[in-house]
């Protein structure tokens, strides 16, 4: 076996289709913030190993710094606004909460 | 040959664990089996030369998103109810979509001949910071600017605010139209 190029790309499918499973079917809102992780740790994994097989530069990994740098800032936030949910309804099902629905 | 090895043990401590992430019942588990992922994608960040980003990842990754992630689980628990509905509806059209859009990407890798040469690994981490502080200044500043919003803004929405919380005796009482008025 070679290790090249398809093997990372067929690695990064396989965690960005669990992650949008997670994302589709956890009904806890962590579970779902998980979800998204996996989806945005595929996407770097993309971006680092086209760096390396295609583009031959470091540009694509600055591009996933800059990725790690906005899913800190995105799991600060959820997480608060999941604290939030937890105080105001008692819950962290994301199906529990529907204020505006009524 | 070792690499491939190494390279096969780090690619199902990727995937493995991120299978019981998203199946497990329990969500504590789920948030433990993350660790492992996110220190197999740092692997292969390392086994792709790019140690700048493996040690981020770590570093942020571990040290810090998954942390809050556990805390946030611990802090929010809330005893299992006693019926739990297993959700057909809810994960047949996400396993149709997940494996559709596995089998896409992977349709898509696969028929495409990859002009792909690897380059020779070399430290980064220089290279990196001279591009942050030339060519990518201003994302970099951006960024910071983001991240700073961001911190305000999750402070923000998890200060409690008891002025705005309702309670009984700040509902005004309902004007009944048909009660005399005696005064």
């Amino acid at each position: 076996m070679n290790v090249g190029l398809p093997h990372f790309l067929t690695i990064s499918a396989a965690l960005f289709s669990l992650g949008l499973f997670a994302v589709m079917s956890r009904r806890n809102a962590v579970g779902i913030l998980m979800g998204v992780e996996l989806m945005l740790n595929a996407a770097n994994i993309n971006f680092v190993a086209f760096s390396r097989y295609v583009e031959h530069g470091v540009d694509g990994q600055i591009m996933s710094a800059f990725v790690i740098v906005l899913a800190a800032a995105e799991a600060a936030v959820a997480l608060a606004i999941v604290l939030a949910m937890f105080r105001n309804f008692g819950s962290v099902n994301a199906d529990t909460v529907q204020s505006l629905k009524q | 040959m070792t690499a491939d090895l190494i390279f096969v043990i780090l690619a199902l401590l990727t995937v493995v664990p991120a299978v019981w992430v998203v199946f497990s019942p329990n969500i504590v588990h789920a948030g433990f089996a993350l660790l492992f992922t996110l220190l197999g994608v740092s692997g292969l960040y390392a086994y792709l030369g790019a140690d700048f980003v493996a040690v981020t990842q770590v570093m942020v990754y571990v040290g810090g998103i998954l942390v809050l992630v556990l805390f946030t689980v611990m802090m929010t628990r809330v005893p299992p109810s006693g019926k739990r509905r297993h959700g057909l509806d809810r994960y047949v059209p996400a396993a149709i979509l997940a494996l559709g859009v596995f089998g896409l990407l992977y349709k898509a890798i696969t028929s495409v001949q990859w002009a792909a040469s690897i380059s020779p690994a070399q430290p980064t981490t220089a290279e990196i910071g001279t591009k942050l502080m030339t060519d990518y200044i201003f994302p970099f500043e951006y960024v910071s600017l983001v991240l700073l919003a961001a911190m305000v803004g999750a402070a923000i929405l998890i200060r409690e605010r008891r002025e705005d919380r309702y309670t009984a005796e700040d509902i005004p009482e309902t004007v009944d139209p048909d009660r005399e008025v005696t005064s």
